[in-house]
């Protein structure tokens, strides 16, 4: 993955209003500050794993060793489709309506 | 009420009284006195809707609660019982943390953002007690998204611990907790992603088991952070725990991640002693940061299996100080991703906008709380172009060295003994305005979870103040019954439930007279 | 200028189930009929793996030379649209299942090769409607299998392109892999394009066009965009590298509003999916299940049946059309017969049906039959004609049509004699141009004959009669 080496990352700060911007997260003025302080000393804990040395080790994604979780390509039944739309903030014509998407 | 015939004189007095402490017994006790006839399931589920309403304005633990319903399947339960049809749970009122999905309820997980959602189907977890003939009753308040260790991040009100109500009950299983020790309810189910099973239970005096990852299926289970992921019981003692894992255990389909081991045996062991088995103490749990007076009740717990036969050795776990930070990265990260399906478009409450950018920050931004927020920008930004490497592929490895320790250790003990908290109960406010102290709380909890390892909170004593210490028992992937033997034991030995939050007896009581 | 095209080729595949889901993969239902909590995104919600995907999608790198990843594993892909349901994309990042590889291009005066760069397995997402005062969202196609093709910067121009999508189109059908229905959106790409002075300098910046879903149009639009880069570089301008949108109706590429931060997609390991480890012997498995390949079916096809090389590329070229052939064929070991069937008759009434050899009643059965009975001389070439075209529109057995229309071949002498005398009585003046010598007036007596039986007389048997009964010129 294209990423910067390790090192580059304890010297920056959290763009916070970028990054929540990233996930779709509106904040206020006043949250952004308090988030950034908040942010920055969480982060500043956090990069205490750059004391250690991870050379060689694989990294865990799981914690099991599994592998191949398959499933037969057989049908099975979904929801009715009234529940669902009932769950719907908004329908029209059967479908999820949403404000129109710009491209 | 109809009931089947009673053993003993039903009519006496005797009788009456004790169908007031219905609410008293623990779940295996239930399900005997239900076994005899000695009560009906409708009783039961009577007993604890008017326990529930005499306290839980004072809890409150529960969320939705449909009364109706319980009683329809309650007396369904006797219907059953009348054909001779069983199940391991026949009649046994179980509440559930709001995060796991109950066909027909809702599932708010403690956040506004799930208001207006109907849950379409059954978590797996639900359905396996369903299928042992228990009653599903109501939905326990938790910390938004299960994000919380101390219940004050519910997005609808505070739980308090019915051992002191200016306490918190931990979190985020707070609801699942107090419910459990204040008996509102025979049993709960939990989830625990980093200690949310086991702090509550620590902090309300219950039995809480974070089963090992993969054993217990979490299709249903709204997800914080999937890998790290459980679901398991709190219960008033270890024989409930153990049949409660033993239900919840087992091969799902629909969880690639669940494992396809068999069932736990659990309670075969119960007398079994700990004369053979060693157990760890971690150098690196005991350093300092602790309070006194868990530290020392701790301490007496280890003495109490020494005294039962089992070797004490001291452990090492050395990379426990970097847990708090792959924890919370990786735990954030996964969140960040997971929690992106809150927006309003297909279920939950929607905040206008002009488009649909505007419209999910609106909604997102009025949706969810502070700490979530601040959790899923920390997990949006340690993912993102530039930082992936620095942060989360790190984090991965140390994730990998921390498992080694584990590993490592179980080579030499078959369990390990550590406080489940560094401190009992914590007033409300009090952590509140400085995360990072919150997070570092979960230091003793974190581990287990990014080790995949199995592990158990129970009481082991009281502060001065009469806040409930727990003990934690930890145990090797798929062996629970390491853990379980140890309990068994332990409490055996020590009997805390018999002291009860001055609620419980204040309530039965009332109600008795 | 020189133009450089690579390809991005989303395929749905042949599954009779999503991806993650057991919904049904089915195209042109009602909308949100075949949905579940998985493909809808709801809370608790897990995925599992396809099994069947995980092999079409082996299968189409094995068809296209490529190396198979035996281990590897699925990525969420992060980013908000509302036409996803959890708002990452499962799909393959860094570990895709196939690496390398090529496809072979026939264009007018050579053969080509592109290079393939990977292929890897994900989602598809759901169906937007545009409205005037919103958008819709039908989530039945969110959750279907989608394999994505990456090609390297290999084609010059759209002719290529056009040829590499029609090329791959063929394995694909070949294959099984895919339905390959582009009116369903069943294969789609984007296109990356860029120009350049010279085959030697670096490649120019690339622009995306997004969203192709015919051939036809991302020919139009790759012979409109590579003149517009070569039209602004060649003015002193700078190409972008952007997003473009192809518009069908005005024939015009343009700039869409570049979505902020769009590429920053957050890749992690999906922790809901564990890795994927096959084994070779379970690809060795599957190998021996693939499909003999167009090129190599049209060369056995000659040598086995004895048929031209023109119509057994035509034949081979869609695989139901070769197998309908190859049954045929074997069936009444007359392969040159059934082959001219297929190419004149079948092809014709195929295409004034727009259809596929699928739907046609005709069986290869039947087909085999009605050439038997024509070699037999059962019946003539017209009546034959006559039933096959009432087997292609309603099916049935040859030698029961040819009864009960009574279009058996009359081959008896005394039951055609009669018809004879009358036709040398009543057109004396061409009997008598054919004793001067006339050969064209004795095929226009066998023509009175033919039509005086109603097309059923066997016209040798016709003419041995008329020669018989005027005498030789």
């Amino acid at each position: 993955m294209e990423n910067v080496p390790s090192a580059a990352a304890s010297a920056e700060k959290i763009d916070v209003a970028y990054v929540a911007h990233l996930a779709r997260i509106a904040l206020n003025p006043g949250e952004q500050a308090l988030f950034q302080e908040q942010l920055e000393h969480i982060l500043d804990h956090v990069r205490k794993l750059n004391e250690l040395n991870v050379d060689g080790i694989e990294p865990m994604a799981h914690a099991i060793p599994v592998k191949n979780r398959f499933r037969d390509d057989v049908p099975t039944p979904g929801l009715d489709h009234d529940d669902v739309m009932a769950n719907a903030p908004e329908s029209r014509h059967e479908q999820f309506f949403v404000p129109r998407i710009l491209e | 009420m109809r009931r089947r015939a009673a053993t003993n004189s039903f009519l006496s007095l005797e009788f009456w009284s004790n169908m007031a402490e219905l609410h008293q017994l623990t779940l295996v006790e239930t399900l005997d006195a239900l076994a005899r006839g000695d009560c009906s399931a409708e009783d039961v589920a009577r007993r604890y809707l008017e326990r529930i309403a005499a306290t839980d304005s004072a809890i409150g633990a529960f969320l939705e609660l449909d009364p109706e319903q319980v009683l329809a399947d309650a007396r369904a339960a006797d219907a059953k019982r009348r054909r001779g049809e069983g199940g391991r749970l026949l009649g046994a009122p179980i509440a559930m943390k709001d995060v796991l999905n109950v066909k027909g309820a809702s599932c708010t997980c403690g956040s506004k953002i799930l208001r207006g959602y109907r849950a379409p189907y059954d978590a797996t977890a639900v359905a396996r007690l369903r299928a042992e003939g228990a009653v599903i009753m109501g939905r326990l308040n938790m910390d938004e998204f299960a994000m919380g260790s101390s219940n004050e991040n519910s997005a609808y009100h505070p739980v308090r611990n019915p051992y002191d109500l200016s306490k918190v009950p931990g979190g985020s299983s707070g609801g699942s907790a107090a419910s459990v020790a204040a008996d509102q309810i025979a049993a709960s189910l939990g989830t625990d992603t980093g200690g949310s099973i086991r702090q509550p239970a620590s902090f309300c005096g219950c039995v809480g088991v974070k089963p090992s990852y993969g054993r217990v299926s979490r299709y249903g289970l709204t997800a914080f952070a999937s890998s790290l992921d459980q679901i398991g019981p709190l219960t008033k003692d270890v024989a409930d725990a153990a049949l409660l894992t033993e239900i919840l255990s087992g091969f799902d389909p629909a969880d690639s991640t669940s494992v396809p081991a068999p069932a736990p045996e659990l309670r075969a062991n119960r007398d079994q002693g700990l004369a053979g088995m060693t157990l760890g103490l971690p150098r690196e749990y005991f350093q300092g940061g602790m309070d006194p007076e868990v530290e020392q009740r701790v301490r007496e717990a280890v003495e109490v299996c020494r005294s039962l036969g089992a070797e004490i050795m001291e452990i090492s776990l050395p990379h426990t100080e970097y847990a708090i930070a792959t924890y919370y990265i990786i735990a954030t990260a996964e969140a960040s991703a997971n929690l992106a399906r809150f927006d309003g478009v297909r279920y939950g409450a929607r905040q206008p906008g002009a488009d649909p950018i505007a419209m999910y920050e609106a909604t997102r931004s009025a949706g969810f709380g502070n700490e979530v927020k601040r959790r899923i920008i920390l997990g949006t930004y340690v993912l993102s172009s530039g930082y992936y490497d620095a942060y989360y592929l790190r984090a991965q490895k140390v994730r990998a060295l921390i498992r080694r320790d584990f590993d490592q250790a179980f080579q030499h003990c078959q369990a390990i003994l550590t406080p489940a908290t560094p401190s009992a109960a914590f007033g409300f406010g009090e952590k509140t305005g400085d995360p990072l102290q919150m997070y570092l709380s979960d230091i003793y909890t974190v581990t287990t979870n990014l080790a995949g390892i199995c592990g158990m909170s129970l009481p082991c004593g009281f502060t001065a103040g009469n806040l409930p210490v727990g003990l934690q028992i930890l145990g090797p992937a798929f062996r629970e019954e390491h853990i379980f033997r140890v309990a068994y034991a332990y409490e055996q030995a020590t009997r805390w439930r018999a002291k009860r939050p001055p609620l419980a007896v204040a309530e039965a009581g009332r109600a008795a007279s | 200028m020189i133009a450089s095209i690579g390809l991005e080729v989303h395929v749905q595949l042949k599954t009779r189930t999503k991806m993650f889901c057991g919904c049904p993969n089915q195209f042109g239902v009602e909308p949100n009929r075949l949905v579940c909590p998985v493909c809808l995104g709801y809370p608790g919600a897990l995925p599992v793996m396809n099994a069947e995907a995980i092999r079409l999608t082996v299968m189409t790198g094995m068809l296209l030379g490529c190396r198979i990843n035996l281990t590897n594993k699925f990525d969420r892909k992060n980013y908000f649209y509302p036409d996803q349901a959890k708002n990452y994309q499962i799909s393959q990042y860094d570990q895709p299942l196939c690496l390398g590889g090529q496809l072979e291009i026939t264009l007018k005066d050579r053969v080509k090769t592109v290079r393939i760069t990977r292929i890897h397995l994900e989602e598809d997402v759901a169906k937007n409607t545009h409205f005037a005062d919103g958008s819709g969202i039908d989530f039945n196609r969110a959750g279907t299998p989608l394999m994505e093709i990456v090609t390297e910067p290999d084609m010059d121009n759209e002719d290529e392109a056009f040829a590499f999508l029609t090329a791959l189109k063929q394995v694909l059908a070949y294959g099984g892999i895919s339905d390959c229905n582009l009116e369903q959106g069943n294969i789609r790409c984007d296109i990356n394009v860029s120009v350049r002075p010279t085959r030697e300098s670096p490649l120019g910046s690339k622009v995306e066009i997004k969203n192709m879903n015919t051939f036809r149009g991302a020919h139009r639009a790759l012979a409109h965009e590579i003149h517009r880069q070569i039209r602004e570089v060649q003015r002193g301008t700078v190409i972008p590298q952007e997003t473009r949108r192809w518009d069908d109706d005005a024939g015009v590429t343009s700039s869409m509003r570049s979505k902020e931060y769009a590429h920053d997609y957050r890749y992690f390991p999906e922790p809901d999916l564990l890795p994927v480890s096959l084994t070779q012997e379970q690809v060795d498995g599957w190998r021996a299940m693939l499909p003999e390949m167009p090129a190599a079916r049209r060369e056995r096809m000659v040598r086995e049946y004895g048929i031209p090389e023109y119509d057994a590329g035509v034949l081979a070229a869609d695989r139901a059309v070769a197998d309908f052939f190859e049954q045929a064929a074997r069936q009444c070991g007359k392969g040159k017969a059934v082959s001219n069937w297929m190419m004149t008759e079948m092809l014709r009434l195929l295409a004034e049906v727009d259809g596929d050899i699928g739907n046609a009643r005709i069986t290869p059965t039947a087909l085999a039959e009605l050439v038997n009975l024509v070699d037999a001389k059962t019946i003539n070439q017209p009546a034959a004609k006559e039933v096959f075209a009432l087997l292609f529109a309603s099916g049935g057995d040859p030698k029961a049509i040819v009864q009960e229309k009574g279009l058996a071949q009359v081959s008896d002498s005394s039951a055609l004699q009669g018809l004879v005398d009358q036709v040398v009585a009543e057109n004396a003046r061409s009997v008598e141009d054919y004793r001067k010598g006339k050969e064209a007036a004795l095929q226009f007596l066998i023509g009175q004959v033919m039509k005086l039986s109603r097309g059923k007389a066997n016209p040798q048997v016709a003419r041995e009669l008329l020669v018989a009964t005027i005498g030789a010129p």
